[in-house]
């Protein structure tokens, strides 16, 4: 039994960090976030050659590391942590999650290279506007046109669809309904009669887009139909990789508390000496360190790729997606007047934690899918 | 990071599964793990029970060998607490002599003393009970009022303490008096070992909201106890009665948390048998107490973790009382909604004294446990002050 990260891991964890210390302060988050792409594509570069972030948990064969999602889940926090603006989720935890699952092997040899050395900037279109995150949200046919198929619809909610070189695009077979016939196709980003528009989000940290198929020309992704399970797959780990991601963002907002509650000064005294303030940052605490042991608990599921995943994976996204959200609220609330302003960070996560509470799912949602996958 | 046992685990949780299939038999088998270690159901069996894991020195299995102990490590304590949970073997009953007192004592305690008490705590043939609270030191456990002086070889001991869970039954207690009345609050006080079975004290029982009364008051009206039997220096009592408290988040968690997997189960039972588990609100409920009872599991594992890997305790131990004991009114307060009116409606007779069916007992007495042993909003001082180091409340 041992539930630490191994020392590897934890210089993983501190060269990470520097980096990201370095290359993502919050004048460059801020400065990003007002941009249409959202992301630096010198230090998305960066992160792939010198640090060889997006190769992770890549297999060796297909140009990867071949890390486990432990490690993964390491540099999601850290990204987490400074609200890293780059199209890495999207990239390396939904699109090339989706394509392991689910492609052959030929096809991941050819896919997979680019993702690993950061040529390739990816997605998984799979939400559409109904906003549901189940099989039943998916709607848009694919229909088999000579050798290849051909999309018709609308996916929504697509974070980073605009910016994305290649799209892995959920569909269903004509005249099937729930959780059959559900097929991965691949799209170039530049596909012709695929239209994507930028959305206008109010986290501006994480960019999302709506995606417009006219008659595109889609290459199917492993065996059309019959993909719930892969997908259902992946959005497990992909729940887990957000949970990570959340707990980094957690840790930090009640940094910024206590930092905060030990140097402002009212009634004569620092604010975090009346128990007002005290008790909340101690509430704090229990969560963001209870979210860490079910994120971390739930990554080390995931690499394990053990039959408990599912379970921890929708354990691990409710949990976390409440303590991010209450410690995110708390932080303005204990920073009083400055944490309203534009100017704080404060609100930056706050909006990331309310983005993050939704995408993939909510908290009720996943504990009504909890509830049903423990046999309630 | 790895949850797996390493193979060298492996073979000690074998050990002590075949221990368990071959003791767990006739009666012991029959009672059952329910009820804590204040709860009284079958003591007599439980006492014979508890003297055959002495025997076997399954009690003190982390003491050194020297005095009786199997020198079990941390990862063999947590695996020998999972396996006694599965087996569902009797509730334990020397949680305060074996638990809490042994390893002060083991810090703390004389050669003499470890010798005298150690091996009577293992044979189970002395209980003890902490005396602790009083009517007026309950979260201020340093304004203790209880008086002990010296009279030549002896303490003379005067005052009184509450909520002692066990007196009754035990033959000892380590108690918390003032020795130097002058003294400012933390510096006058002594670690006491009081014999039970004399003229000078007395037990009173204490009839809780649940009408049943594990916990007790304790009377001193010049009890005695030999000089010798101080843990500590005169007057430097505080931080042995602090270390005692540092004991009671120990490596008992995992079978304390499959217990209340267990009482999470009936819930669901229950939900499932009076027709609420279809409803959405109980079902969010219901999967909440589960992703709670579970990263109770976690933050054990992780608490651990670090103890066998640097010696001292993370920031996460320090949560452990306050997660468990909101959880556990939660979950009490949850079993209520999933009964419906059936909750209201004792199991018994109207002319039967008050009794509690299982889930209105969960209920109702978990509203002590966010009480004892810290408060929860001393909990939350303690996290503010001591792990993330916010100014103390002047004083």
């Amino acid at each position: 039994m041992n539930f630490a990260f191994s020392e590897e891991q934890e210089e993983l964890r501190q060269t990470v960090r520097r980096f990201l210390e370095d290359k993502s302060p919050s004048a460059e988050v801020r400065r990003l976030m007002e941009t249409t792409e959202g992301y630096d594509e010198g230090v998305w570069k960066q992160m792939a050659q010198e640090l060889g972030l997006q190769s992770l948990h890549l297999p060796e064969a297909y140009g990867g590391q071949g890390f486990t999602f432990v490690e993964l889940a390491i540099v999601l926090e850290e990204m987490g942590r400074v609200l890293l603006c780059a199209p890495y989720f999207s990239t390396v935890v939904l699109a090339a999650n989706a394509i392991m699952n689910v492609g052959t092997d030929e096809q991941q040899g050819t896919l997979l290279p680019g993702i690993a050395s950061g040529e390739t900037i990816a997605t998984l279109a799979f939400t559409e506007p109904n906003g549901k995150w189940d099989a039943s949200g998916i709607t848009m046919e694919a229909r088999q046109d000579g050798d290849g198929y051909v999309l018709d619809g609308t996916k929504m909610f697509v974070i980073d669809g605009h910016t994305a070189d290649l799209v892995v695009v959920v569909a269903r077979a004509a005249g099937t309904s729930g959780e059959d016939g559900i097929g991965f196709f691949t799209v170039d980003g530049d596909a012709a009669g695929l239209t994507r528009t930028p959305l206008a989000t109010m986290d501006q940290t994480r960019k999302q887009a709506k995606l417009e198929f006219s008659g595109v020309k889609a290459q199917p992704l492993g065996a059309p139909g019959g993909g719930w399970a892969a997908l259902s797959k992946t959005l497990d780990q992909a729940a887990v990789g957000l949970s990570n991601e959340m707990v980094g963002g957690a840790q930090k907002v009640l940094d910024m508390s206590v930092e905060y509650a030990k140097v402002r000064v009212q009634f004569g005294r620092p604010i975090g000496s009346f128990q007002a303030i005290k008790h909340k940052c101690a509430d704090m605490l229990l969560e963001v360190e209870s979210a860490k042991s079910a994120a971390y608990y739930s990554a080390w599921a995931a690499a394990e790729d053990n039959e408990e995943l599912p379970v921890v994976a929708s354990l691990a996204k409710a949990y976390c997606s409440d303590a991010y959200f209450h410690a995110a609220a708390e932080n303005i609330q204990i920073h009083g007047g400055i944490g309203f302003t534009w100017e704080h960070d404060a609100h930056l996560y706050f909006k990331r934690a309310k983005s993050s509470e939704i995408l993939l799912g909510d908290a009720t949602y996943h504990r009504e899918l909890l509830a049903q996958r423990i046999g309630i | 990071m790895d949850f797996r046992d390493s193979p060298q685990e492996a073979e000690f949780r074998d050990e002590v599964r075949t221990w368990l299939a071959e003791h767990l038999k006739g009666e012991f088998a029959e009672i059952g793990g329910g009820g804590g270690p204040a709860d009284e159901a079958g003591w007599e069996v439980r006492v014979e029970w508890e003297r055959l894991l002495g025997k076997d020195r399954w009690v003190g299995m982390a003491w050194p060998s020297e005095y009786g102990g199997r020198n079990a490590s941390i990862v063999e304590q947590v695996i020998f607490n999972e396996e006694y949970a599965k087996a569902d073997a009797p509730a334990r009953i020397s949680f305060f002599g074996e638990g809490l007192f042994a390893p002060t004592l083991i810090a703390y305690g004389t050669e003499d003393q470890k010798r005298r008490f150690l091996p009577r705590i293992q044979a189970v043939e002395e209980l003890w009970c902490q005396g602790y609270s009083e009517p007026n030191a309950g979260s201020d456990l340093s304004n203790v009022q209880t008086r002990a002086v010296l009279d030549g070889d002896q303490w003379v001991i005067n005052g009184q303490k509450v909520w002692t869970t066990l007196a009754h039954r035990a033959q000892w207690c380590f108690a918390v008096v003032r020795t130097d009345p002058d003294a400012p609050a933390h510096k006058g006080i002594s670690y006491l070992l009081v014999p039970m079975d004399q003229q000078g004290v007395s037990v009173r029982p204490l009839r809780q909201m649940t009408g049943t009364a594990e916990f007790n008051e304790v009377f001193f009206d010049d009890a005695r106890t030999d000089r010798a039997n101080i843990v500590g220096e005169p007057n430097d009592g505080w931080k042995v009665a602090m270390a005692t408290l540092g004991f009671e988040r120990g490596t008992a968690f995992l079978s304390q948390q499959l217990g209340f997997r267990r009482e999470l189960d009936h819930v669901i039972d229950a939900a499932h048998a009076h027709g609420t588990a279809t409803d959405p609100s109980i079902r969010q409920r219901l999967a909440d107490a589960y992703v709670g009872v579970e990263i109770m599991k976690y933050n054990g594992l992780r608490m651990l973790t670090n103890l066998v890997r640097r010696g001292v305790l993370g920031p996460e131990a320090s949560i452990g009382k306050l997660y468990w004991s909101t959880w556990h009114r939660r979950l009490g307060e949850l079993a209520m909604d999933v009964l419906g009116p059936d909750s209201q409606i004792l199991p018994g007779d109207p002319r039967d004294p008050y009794e509690l069916g299982e889930l209105q007992r969960i209920y109702l007495f978990s509203r002590s446990e966010t009480i004892y042993a810290g408060a929860s909003e001393i909990q939350k001082n303690i996290l503010g002050e001591r792990v993330l180091g916010l100014p103390r409340e002047p004083r």
